[in-house]
C-alpha cells in the first residue's frame, strides 16, 4: 500500500536582509528532507527551536510550497495542484498549533469557529451545520449547549485546544499536523489531550505528524520518530528503536536532556554529575544562514572528526540496526547506556 | 553541597501561613493562596510544583512584594529573619535585588528591547551598589563570564533580539546575581526553553548555587524537573499545600492522590506507544467559592464522604513528610 504522505527531498529557503542594510543571506530552513507517513501512523519530528521542524510541516502543506522537492499526498503530487484542488488537498491536512488562545479568533463563538470549515466545505444548511458542530464538540469532550456560545477567553487552555481539534476534524482530514500542540498545557491537561488525540486516531483512522522539541512528550503517541537538526534529519526509525538504541549523538543529547522522575531516587546531583549538554562547551547552535559544511551537527558534536566537515553523512542504515532505523552520521553511537529499561522496571 | 542527611544549614526564607486574596472589582473574592508554609535553607533548592492557577506564582510574587495593590497578603515572610510583609515599598526595594532576586519564564519580555544587554546589568549593579560606571561595566562582564555567556565582552554591546532564548535567560540570571542575592526565585525559568537549553540552565544554576551558597526557590509545573534539581518539593493545589517532602521521600512514598496523579502524567521516556495515559478528569475548583472539604475531592479517585465535608489538616505524618489527605495512598514501604 502506498503511504498516505511521501515527502521527497524537500528544500525550503528564505532570503533575509542583513543588519543595518548590510548584505543579507539565505536561511537554509529545510535542506533535503524526505519522510513517509503511512495511513493510521503517527510520525513525530523532534528538534530544537530553529531546527526547521515547523517550516517542514508548512512545506508539506504547501503553505508556502517548498523551493524544491515533492510532496505526494494520497497518491497525488501537491506540485501539480492549483486553486480549488490545492485547497481541497490542504483541507485533508489540518494543523493544530501550540498557543491555544491565539490560534482561535477571540471575537468568534466556539460554535462559529467549528462551523466555519463546514461552511467553507460547502455545507450551506444551518441546521445540518449546527448538528455537525454538536457532534464534533462531543467528540472532543465539549458540550455545544455549554461551550458553544463561549469565546476563547472564557475557556481554559485545554478547552481551547479541544476546540482547535474540533475545528480541524470539521474538515474531515486524513492527516493532522500537531505543531507543539500540547507543549504549553499543564501536565494533567496534556495527558487528557494526548489521550483524546489517541482515541480519535483509532476511531477516525487518522494519521498524525507531531512536531515537538521534547522527546519525552511524544513517546506515548509515536510509531516512528525523526530527529531534525538545522534543516536536516539526523536519525529516523521506529520509535522503540530510536529511543532504546539511539545512534546519532544529537539524539543522545536530546534524550539525556529530558528531566527524569526516576532521578529523584538518587537525590539531587552535584553540578559536576549533571548532563552537560554538548552545547555548554561549544557555544550556541550554528546559524541556518551559514550552516557548517559536511555534517551540520559537527560544531556541537563530541565525536566530530575532520571527515565530518568534509563529507555530508547520508541518512542510511546503521550497522546492526533494525530495518527502517536510519542515521546520518559517520561515527554513530553504538554504546549509549540507556536507563529506560531500568526505570521501566522501577516504575511498574 | 550539604546532603539531605547532614545538619540543616541556616534558613534563608521562612514562609508562615501565607495567604493571598484578590478582590477583583464587581466580582467575588479569589483566594489565590491559603495558608502556605515552607522554608528554604541556604544552599538548598525547594521546588514549588503546581498547575496554572494553583497559586504558586502568586505566592512567589507575594514574597517579592510584586503583587498589585488589590491583593491582600497576610501571614509572614521572613528573609534571613527580616519580616517582609508590611514593609514600606522603599525598604522592600532595598531587599529586592540585594537579598532576593527573581528570574521569570520569558527572558525576552523581562529585558528592555531598546537597550543593550550589558548596560542593563550595569544599571542593576549601580542601583544597589555605590560603584563608578566603569566598575559597573567591569562587574557586568564578570557576571557574563560567571553565567558562561560566550564572548562576554562582545555580548555587552548587543541587544536582546540578537541573542537566543538560552542566552537571554543567561543574561537574566547575570542580572539576578548582580548583587549576590541570598535567595534566587526561578519562576518557570526554563519552561519556554528547549530541553537541551533547559538542561544547561539548570546545570548552571546548580553550579552557581554550589559556588555562591545561595538558596533557590524553584517554581514549576514540572515534577520531572523537581526530581532532578530540587532538595525538597512543595506541591500546591487550588492555593493550598497538599504535600511536602524531601525529594526522594516524595517520589518513593507519594501519599496524596493529587501528587500521584501529577506524577502519573509526567511525560516519560519509558512509556509504551499508544497506551492511554492515566488521567484525572475535571478541573481545579473555582477559588472564589467556599471550599468546605479537600479541594481535590471532586476529582479524587479515593475520595470518601468525609473529604467533601471537612478539610484534611496539613500535618507532618513522618519526619519531613507533610500531607493533607483523609485517605492517603499507602506508604511505599508498606506497599
Amino acid at each position: 500500500m502506498a503511504p498516505l504522505l511521501q515527502a521527497r527531498e524537500l528544500v525550503q529557503e528564505f532570503a533575509v536582509r542583513g543588519q543595518g542594510g548590510g548584505r543579507g543571506g539565505v536561511v537554509h530552513a529545510v535542506s533535503g528532507v524526505s519522510l513517509d507517513i503511512a495511513s493510521g501512523e503517527t510520525l513525530s519530528v523532534v528538534g530544537e527551536t530553529g531546527s526547521g521542524k515547523s517550516t517542514l510541516a508548512r512545506s508539506i502543506m504547501h503553505a508556502p510550497p517548498p523551493k524544491s522537492g515533492e510532496v505526494v499526498f494520497q497518491g497525488t503530487s501537491m506540485r501539480a495542484l492549483r486553486g480549488a484542488a490545492l485547497r481541497d488537498a490542504r483541507r485533508s491536512m489540518q494543523m493544530i498549533f501550540q498557543d491555544p488562545y491565539t490560534s482561535l479568533d477571540p471575537l468568534w463563538s466556539v460554535s462559529r469557529i467549528v462551523a466555519e470549515p463546514l461552511h467553507a466545505a460547502g455545507m450551506r444548511d444551518r441546521g445540518k451545520r449546527r448538528q455537525r458542530v454538536g457532534e464534533l464538540l462531543e467528540q472532543v469532550g465539549l458540550d455545544i449547549s455549554v461551550h458553544g456560545p463561549r469565546r476563547a477567553r472564557e475557556l481554559s487552555g485545554g478547552q481551547c485546544q479541544r476546540v482547535a481539534i474540533a475545528r480541524a476534524l470539521a474538515a474531515s482530514p486524513a492527516l493532522i499536523i500537531a505543531d507543539e500542540a500540547v507543549s504549553s498545557l499543564d501536565v494533567l491537561v496534556q495527558a487528557q489531550v494526548l489521550n483524546l488525540l489517541e482515541g480519535l486516531r483509532t476511531s477516525l483512522g487518522l494519521s498524525y505528524l507531531f512536531i515537538a522539541h521534547d522527546l519525552a512528550l511524544v513517546k506515548q503517541v509515536s510509531d516512528r520518530v525523526a530527529v531534525m537538526y538545522l534543516g536536516r534529519l539526523c536519525e529516523t526509525g521506529p520509535a522503540d528503536e530510536v529511543y532504546g538504541n539511539p545512534r546519532h549523538p544529537y539524539t543522545v543529547e536530546l534524550l539525556d536532556a529530558v528531566p527524569r522522575v526516576e532521578q529523584a531516587e538518587l537525590g539531587k546531583r552535584p553540578a559536576g554529575e549533571l548532563p552537560a549538554g554538548v552545547l555548554s562547551t561549544a557555544g550556541e547552535p550554528a546559524s541556518p544562514v551559514s550552516p557548517p559544511s559536511g555534517c551540520r551537527f559537527r560544531t556541537r558534536c563530541p565525536r566530530a572528526q575532520s571527515r565530518c566537515a568534509a563529507e555530508t553523512p547520508a541518512l542510511s542504515a546503521a550497522a546492526g540496526a533494525e530495518p527502517g532505523h536510519l542515521v546520518a552520521c559517520h561515527f554513530p553511537v553504538t554504546d549509549h547506556e540507556i536507563t529506560i529499561k531500568e526505570s521501566g522496571r522501577s516504575a511498574s | 553541597m550539604g546532603s539531605p542527611t547532614g545538619p540543616t544549614p541556616p534558613t534563608v526564607l521562612e514562609v508562615r501561613d501565607l495567604s493571598v486574596r484578590f478582590r477583583p472589582r464587581g466580582r467575588d473574592e479569589v483566594r489565590a493562596v491559603s495558608g502556605l508554609s515552607y522554608s528554604v535553607p541556604a544552599g538548598r533548592t525547594v521546588a514549588i510544583i503546581g498547575e496554572s492557577g494553583s497559586g504558586k506564582t502568586a505566592s512567589s510574587r507575594a514574597i517579592m512584594g510584586l503583587l498589585p495593590r488589590s491583593a491582600q497578603v497576610s501571614g509572614s515572610v521572613a528573609l534571613s529573619g527580616t519580616e517582609l510583609i508590611g514593609l514600606s515599598p522603599r525598604s522592600l526595594r532595598r531587599h529586592r535585588g540585594q537579598d532576593v532576586a527573581m528570574i521569570f519564564q520569558d527572558p525576552a519580555r523581562s529585558l528592555n528591547p531598546t537597550m543593550k544587554v550589558g548596560p542593563q546589568i550595569a544599571e542593576a549593579v549601580r542601583a544597589h551598589q555605590k560603584v563608578s560606571r566603569a566598575e559597573a561595566k567591569e562587574r557586568a562582564v564578570e557576571l557574563f563570564k560567571l553565567v558562561r555567556l560566550s564572548a562576554p565582552a562582545q555580548r555587552y554591546d548587543e541587544y536582546p533580539h540578537q541573542l537566543s532564548g538560552g542566552m537571554r535567560q543567561r543574561v537574566m540570571i547575570a542580572m539576578a546575581l548582580s548583587c549576590s542575592p541570598k535567595l534566587l526565585i526561578a519562576d518557570e525559568a526554563t519552561t519556554a526553553l528547549d530541553v537541551t537549553t533547559q538542561a544547561q540552565i539548570m546545570r548552571l544554576l546548580t553550579e552557581l548555587q554550589e559556588r555562591l551558597g545561595m538558596a533557590i526557590l524553584m517554581i514549576s509545573h514540572d515534577l520531572g524537573l523537581a526530581a532532578c534539581y530540587a532538595d525538597e518539593v512543595v506541591v500546591m493545589y487550588a492555593g493550598r499545600t497538599v504535600e511536602r517532602a524531601p525529594v526522594r521521600e516524595l517520589f518513593r512514598n507519594v501519599r496524596m492522590p493529587y501528587t500521584s496523579a501529577l506524577l502519573g502524567a509526567v511525560p516519560r521516556l519509558d512509556r509504551a506507544a499508544h497506551t492511554p495515559l492515566p488521567v484525572v478528569q475535571g478541573r481545579p475548583p473555582d477559588l472564589s467559592a467556599d471550599l468546605a472539604g479537600c479541594p481535590f475531592a471532586p476529582r479524587c479517585p479515593r475520595a470518601g464522604e468525609k473529604c467533601t465535608d471537612r478539610q484534611p489538616p496539613f500535618a507532618e505524618h513522618k519526619p519531613g513528610h507533610w500531607y493533607a489527605c483523609w485517605y492517603p495512598l499507602p506508604d511505599g514501604e508498606e506497599r
